[in-house]
Formats: structure tokens, sequence, C-alpha cells
């Protein structure tokens, strides 16, 4: 996995009544390079440095950059090594730190918007932490500008970004003002969209392509109110789905399978057919055992290969409503093949990994794999297939 | 890349609370949603909400929801209240979905008459001993829609507030009458121009007139070809008898002309069962494949008393139909479980109100009935129909469901008409004896045309009616196919989203 964040950096030059600094690297080398407004040369032994240029150096070339700069540097971590030009990062200057915002080769960059949330998911991926976090979204507004603008798509997630209120319309509109290009994808619990007020604030934005991805647990409240440890969940995020399709909104709904859903699945898919068939995808999602899954292990995890029937008949029967439908993080060999075609690599790429077992497997390169997180607990029922046909 | 903060140290496990803690409704009580129910077999019930879903669940079950008793524990429990059959305490949003669902199934209504179907000319070269309307002559001043008969019709036509308007040229054979419809669809995109519809034509015809300037118009104009075909060769000729005994071959070189000109999908066929085809449903089937067809709507013949008037022909029964439309029904499935897709419309139809939250506006099966609303007849000396039966009743000497005429009446006079009203109104199954309470019933249709016809009153009597028994036992016929396979299942899951 790639070290994203690190305190152990040393920073100096930069002005000094900055909390941090937003940054986009350019590439140095052996000629000199203008940089522009917010960038930072991005320099090793033998890049040439103007005077005065703000630089990164990882460590290892410390010795040999450091001499020649008498600007703002920041020396990072080695392991820092996989930044390249176009990269956005943000730099501690209170707390000396470094954070990897953006990555411009990567499919899958997303910005977390804040940790606080209205929900405390039995599995959440990213506990919330009741804090005051706003100088997240501070730095989010200074990093979209930077961003490259043929970047195909960047995520929102939480926390609960509608938690933000105005600040979330902000981020959208301004994604839209600077990145016109670059899908949106937020994951949001959708409660707040109950409000048909704000679900039409979010709407007149007009952002040409932004999708909401919110849950549904269960076609049953308290089950759905269980999941998310919050009464009354359900029926607003229902609520909310429906306002904000009125207003002609995508909107994807992620249902996580686990123990304590996974019966259900058929009568959830039967209910998002009939209730909710204007939804623009439905993804069926793998168990992530990482954050509050670790601590609820026993109450949440089953064997995918334990729920490949239900799971079957719930994606076949969204699939022949015309619902755009995919799996995403099981490994084929726990999936039936009849819905074989909706599974979807969706692990990023830094989270991905395979089993000894995986060896010689013919499907693998459309597997989903595993999540690197995934160590804790895996299918029983993992092996190589063999053929790709019956 | 998402940022991942320093892994945060758990609250205890404590802090999450049980299923119980999330539950308003443990103490058992729930309010029923509007639903009805009908028998299975021995053991099981239908049940189905107010906007068509359904429930199969076991005796006990139904006798346990009714009284109130139906634990919260128990598994079908979760199953009805997700469903829409009850609500308990703990969620509110089922009647707001109802509420939705209920406006979706309904919306068309709003939209009213979308299908205007012209009778350009009663005269045909052929003598079908099933059609009750044809005329064999060459008297075109007798039988054949004037120009100005048409340019009133279409001036009712563009008063329908439907923003998806299409005119179907029918007979007789209408190709008999080419120049009225080259005048009316220019007439039509004419105005269209400022009315700005969504408009389509189609032509119903047997093909056999088919000419090269036909096909030039259509193409020009995009307009859709609908024909007949009856099964093969022989039971075709059969049926369909004309002079040189060739209806089969012109149809089929037709087929094949429509196609090259107009494209693969620019032609759609219908077939009527006859007594001969009855034997034979798994030859139909497989003469459609042949010719490329990738649907099928078995159609019965309408069993008015009238409808047959040769020895040749005589009338089958509702359960000797009913054989035939399963033998089909089962033979497509099975086709389609070897790989090679295929529908059976009428089921697809029926399957769209099961599975979904949709209508799809068949007239036959709405509620309150698609007559005139649904579609209107526009005849060839100009009397209004509420649908093509009734004027086929009106040529019987029966004008109960005339709304009037393009020359005499205005629009408002003909759709206010008691010829139109009246029916709707009093055949509306939510109110009709036994319909009302019928499990079938969001699934179904009024049908007044057929039942004063069969019995003198637009609403008839439902356990003599064959109507309601072909109906019921396709209801049925469906939900236990559904109900017993997997591949079905899905199958007409696809078939009713279609």
């Amino acid at each position: 996995m790639l070290t994203l964040a690190s305190r152990n950096v040393r920073a100096t030059g930069f002005p000094g009544d900055r909390r941090s600094v937003v940054a986009r690297l350019r590439q140095g080398n052996s000629e000199p390079v203008e940089l522009g407004s917010g960038e930072l040369l991005l320099a090793t032994s033998e890049t040439a440095v103007l005077p005065g240029q703000p630089v990164l150096i990882l460590e290892r070339d410390q010795a040999a950059v450091a001499p020649r700069t008498i600007g703002p540097a920041v020396i990072a971590p080695d392991a820092f090594e996989y930044l390249q030009d176009g990269d956005v990062v943000s730099i501690g200057l209170v707390r000396p730190g470094l954070r990897t915002l953006y990555r411009r080769s990567s499919p899958h960059n997303s910005f977390l918007l804040t940790e606080r949330c209205n929900h405390y998911c039995l599995m959440c991926s990213q506990p919330p932490k009741d804090i005051n976090d706003d100088w997240l979204v501070d730095e989010i507004l200074e990093a979209i500008p930077l961003i490259a603008k043929e970047t195909g798509e960047i995520g929102f997630t939480g926390g609960e970004p509608t938690l933000l209120g105005d600040r979330l319309l902000r981020l959208v509109s301004d994604m839209k003002a600077h990145l016109p290009n670059t899908a949106l994808h937020i994951l949001s619990n959708g409660r707040r969209f109950n409000d048909a007020g704000f679900a039409g604030a979010y709407a007149a934005i007009q952002h040409p392509d932004v999708m909401l991805g919110i849950p549904i647990y269960s076609s049953v409240s308290q089950v759905h109110d269980y999941v998310v440890q919050s009464d009354g969940a359900f029926d607003e995020t229902v609520r909310g789905i429906l306002n904000l399709k009125a207003y002609g909104q995508r909107v994807e709904i992620r249902v996580v399978i686990h123990r304590q859903n996974y019966r259900d699945l058929p009568m959830l898919a039967n209910f998002i057919a009939r209730n909710l068939t204007f939804v623009d995808h439905v993804a069926l999602m793998g168990l992530e055992m990482t954050g509050f899954a670790k601590a609820n292990i026993e109450t949440l995890w089953i064997d995918p290969a334990n729920y490949r029937e239900e799971l079957r008949e719930a994606a076949s029967l969204l699939d022949d409503h015309g619902l755009r439908t995919s799996i995403y993080n099981h490994q084929l060999c726990t999936v039936d093949r009849a819905v074989w075609p909706l599974a979807v690599r969706s692990i990023s790429d830094w989270k991905n990994e395979y089993e000894p077992e995986c060896e010689g497997c013919a499907v693998r390169d459309r597997c989903g794999g595993f999540f690197a997180t995934g160590r804790l607990r895996r299918s029983n029922h993992i092996r190589a297939i063999e053929t790709e046909t019956h | 890349m998402r940022w991942r903060s320093p892994e945060p140290a758990f609250r205890e496990v404590s802090k999450f609370q049980s299923l119980a803690d999330y539950d308003s409704a443990l103490d058992g009580q729930y309010q029923l949603l509007p639903f009805k129910f009908t028998p299975l077999d021995a053991e099981r019930y239908v049940l189905t909400n107010m906007v068509g879903e359904y429930a199969i669940v076991g005796r006990d079950v139904a006798h346990a929801l009714a009284r109130h008793t139906l634990l919260p524990t128990h598994p079908d429990y979760a199953r009805l209240k997700s469903r829409h059959f009850l609500k308990d305490a703990d969620s509110h949003v089922a009647v707001d979905l109802l509420a939705l669902k209920t406006r979706t199934r309904y919306s068309r209504l709003a939209n009213f008459t979308g299908l205007h179907i012209f009778v350009v000319s009663l005269r045909c070269e052929h003598s079908c001993p099933y059609c009750q309307v044809s005329r064999q002559s060459d008297d075109r001043v007798a039988f054949d829609m004037s120009l100005d008969t048409a340019s009133k019709a279409l001036d009712l036509v563009f008063r329908s507030p439907s923003p998806a308007l299409k005119i179907e040229f029918q007979g007789g054979e209408p190709l008999l009458n080419f120049p009225l419809i080259k005048k009316t669809v220019e007439a039509a995109e004419e105005r269209n121009k400022v009315a700005q519809r969504d408009l389509q034509f189609v032509i119903t015809t047997n093909l056999a007139l088919l000419s090269d300037e036909v096909l030039e118009f259509c193409k020009a104009h995009q307009i859709q070809i609908s024909t007949s075909l009856d099964g093969p060769a022989d039971l075709h000729n059969k049926n369909r008898p004309r002079p040189g005994r060739d209806s089969y071959e012109r149809t089929i070189e037709g087929i094949t002309r429509v196609r090259e000109a107009l494209g693969a999908n620019a032609i759609s066929a219908l077939m009527t069962t006859t007594r001969a085809s009855l034997d034979r449903v798994r030859e139909i089937v497989d003469e459609y494949l042949r010719q490329g067809f990738q649907h099928i709507f078995f159609r019965s013949l309408s069993p008015y008393g009238f409808a047959i008037k040769t020895k040749t022909y005589t009338a089958y029964d509702t359960s000797e139909w009913l054989a035939f439309y399963f033998e089909g029904l089962d033979y497509i499935i099975e086709l389609n479980r070897q790989g090679q897709p295929f529908t059976e419309t009428y089921a697809a139809t029926i399957l769209t109100k099961m599975l979904t939250p949709f209508d799809t506006g068949y007239v036959d099966l709405t509620s309150p009935a698609g007559i005139g609303i649904g579609g209107v007849v526009y005849n060839y000396d100009g009397d209004v129909h509420v649908s093509d039966e009734s004027r086929m009743l009106a040529e019987m000497g029966d004008k109960t469901f005339c709304m009037g005429n393009v020359h005499h009446h205005s629009y408002e006079d003909l759709f206010l008409s008691d010829a139109l009203l009246a029916p709707l109104e009093e055949s509306f199954l939510a109110s009709a004896p036994m319909c009302s309470d019928c499990a079938f019933e969001p699934y179904c249709g009024a049908d007044p045309v057929y039942h004063y016809a069969t019995t003198g009153d637009f609403v008839g009597r439902k356990p003599t009616s064959g109507f309601c028994e072909k109906n019921m036992a396709i209801f049925k016929g469906l939900i236990q196919r559904m109900e017993g396979d997997v591949f079905t299942r899905s199958l007409f899951r696809r078939w009713a989203a279609r």
C-alpha cells in the first residue's frame, strides 16, 4: 500500500501564518522549470533549482539537493517516491506533515470532506469522529483548481458530506467551474435531501456529471436503522432519494452485504425495482474488513459463498428489470456464474491483492480480488477457476 | 485518493445498540394497507396490494395477517411490510410510496386518447370468416372514407391532449384507399408542425396489395406496418381465403419487402386463433420464428354471438383456448431456456402490471376501460366508435357504443357522450361486483364492450364471463410458473420490463 500521509516531514521556509499549504507538484529536470502559482518543484539530485523556488525532496536526495535551495523546502520520507508531476499535496506547517490529496495517474482519487457523521454504521470503514474538521474543506477548495483538467473522476467521501450544508454545495459548484469534464461521485447517506429545499439547491448547481451514492441496507426499516445505528434513517433516506429523482438528479444505491442483511437481499432488490426503479445504478458490495467491521466481526461476517443464492437472485432481479447493476468487491469463485457479467473489478488499485489459491485462475484478470485490509477474514471457498465458461 | 486518518481508537463494542433498540414495532401492532386476496391452490393465497404487488403466503399467514396476529418475528412479516401490505410504527414512508406508485400506474389517464384508428375502407379482397366487417365490393362511394371525413377526424385527433399520437389506418384493407392515407399523413404532418406532438403512423394491412409506391411513401414518412400471420401456409390460407388462395405467400413476400425497404423492426404481425389453430400452437410459434419475429400475441377470437358466421369455423370455448395458450406459453419458455429469445406479448403485458410500477395501457386490460380514452375509431362513414369491437357491434346493427359522427358532433359532444361515459363509469373494476374484491383486479380490465355484447350489460356477470375465466386462469398460470421455476421468474421479469 502507498503511504499517503506522514508526520515524519520537515517543512522550512514557508509563510508562518498558515496551518497548511496546498500545492501541485512539477517534475524538475536538468533545465530550470518556471513554477506557476501554487506549484512546488519535485527535485532530485539532477534537478536544476532556481533561487527561491519551493521544492519537495525525498530524504534520500536531501544531502544532494538541500544545499542548492534557498527557498521553501519539504523533506519527505522515501515512501513518497511515487509522487509525480501534476499530483497535489498538502503540507502541514503548524504540525509538520505531508498528505497526498490527488494522484494524477490514479483513476481512484477521492477527497474526505469531513469525519463527522450522523450515522454510526456497524461496518463503517471510516469511523466517524465528532470534531471540527472544517480545515479539510478549506484544503479541498484550494486543491480543486490545481487538479488536472483531464481527470476522469473525483470522489467525495466522509463522514457525511451533507453535514457540511452550504459548503458541500460550494465544493460541487467549484468542481463544476474548475473541472467541468470530470465526473463527480459523492458518497452520502442521503438523509439531508429529505429536505426538498436542500435537494433543490443541490440540483440548481447543474453539475454536468455528478452521481450520489446512497446506501440502503434493507427494505425493512428496522434493519436499515440498526445497521446505520440511527432511528428514522430509512424513511429519511428513501424520501431523500425520491426528492433527488424528482429534481432529475442521478442516484446510485449502494448495498454492503453482511450477516445482518444478506437474507433480505432479494426482498431489497424487489423493493428497489418497485419503488425506486428510476435510480441510475445499484451496487451490491462485499464487506471491507476494516474500521468498525473489525470490531463487529462476529455480527457482520458471512462467507460470501454462503449468500451466493441470495446475491444471484437479487442481482438478476435488478438486471432483469433493466436497472444498471454491479457486484463490487467479490471474488468470482464465490459468485454464481449467472451474474458474473455484473461483477466489476472495483477495489482501488492500492487496496487490491490476491491469494496463493488464485494462482492459475482463468478469470483472475476479471476478478474483484481482495481488499489488502481483508486479511482478518476471507471466504473458505477461494479457488482457481479452471475455465472462463461452463 | 483518500487520505486515511490514523486508525481511531475503537469505541467499545457496547456503544453499538441492538436491533431491538431500533425497532419501534416490537409490540406487534400494525396497520393493514389496502389489499385483496384469492386462493391460489389448496394451501396458498395470492395477496395483491393496491398497486399490484403480489405476495404468495400460506393460508395460516393470510389469516394471521388479517386478524392482526402476525408476529414481527415471522419471516413473512418483513416481506409483507417491504411489499406494502402492512405498516407499523417503525416506518411511515410506505403510504407515500404507495401514493407515488398509484400516480405512476394511472399517469397515462391524464394523457387521454393516444391511439386514433382510421377505417379508410371497408372493402377487402380477403374473405376471412372471422372478420365481421369487410365487404367484397367495388363501390368506393359506399365503403371508402372520404377526404372530408378524414379531415374532420384529424381535427379531433389533434384535440386530444396526448403528447403522443398514433394514427392507425385500418380496414377492410386500407391499401385499397391508399390515396386517402397519403393525404391524411401529409395533412397530419402539416398540422403537427404547429402541434409538435410525438406523431406516429401505422398501416394495418394484409400486404397482398403492397406496391413500391406504398413502400416509398412509408419510408419517407416513417410509417410502421402491422400485418396478419396466422401460422404455417396451410393454416394461414385456410383462415384467410382470397382469390388465388395465396394469402400466405403474399404475406411472406410482403414482410420481406417491408423489411428490406423500411428496416427489420418496421413490421409486426398479429395472429388470430381459430378452431383449426388449436392443436398447432408450436407450429405457429415456429412460423413466427422462421419469419424473424421476436414475439407473438396469442389472440382469441372475440367470442361474440355474431363472430363466427360459417360452419367451417365453429367456435371453441374458453377452456380449449386456455389449453392452446398455455401449451404455446410453455413452448416459448422452453425455447428461451434453450437460448432462443422469444416473447409472448399478452403475458408480457400482464407481467408488466404484476412486476413493475408501470401499466402498458393495453386497452382490453385497463380500468377505467380503455374505450375512447385509450383509443378511438373513426369509421369510414364518419361514425366515431369507442373501440374496434364496438364498430363491429355497430355493423351488426347495435350502435350503443357509437359516440356520434365527425360531421355532426364536436369533440366535446363525442367525448362527453353517454355512449362513452356510461360504460366507462359503470364498468370501473374497483366498483364492479366481484371485481372489487378480486385479488387480480390490479391486473385486469373492464372491457364493457365484451360484457355488453355477451350479456347486454356493461358490467356483466363475472361467474359466467368468458373474459373473467380466461384472464383469471392466465393470472394464476403466470404466477404459478414464476413461483415454480427460477429461469421462468427471471424470463418473466425481463418480459415485464421490456
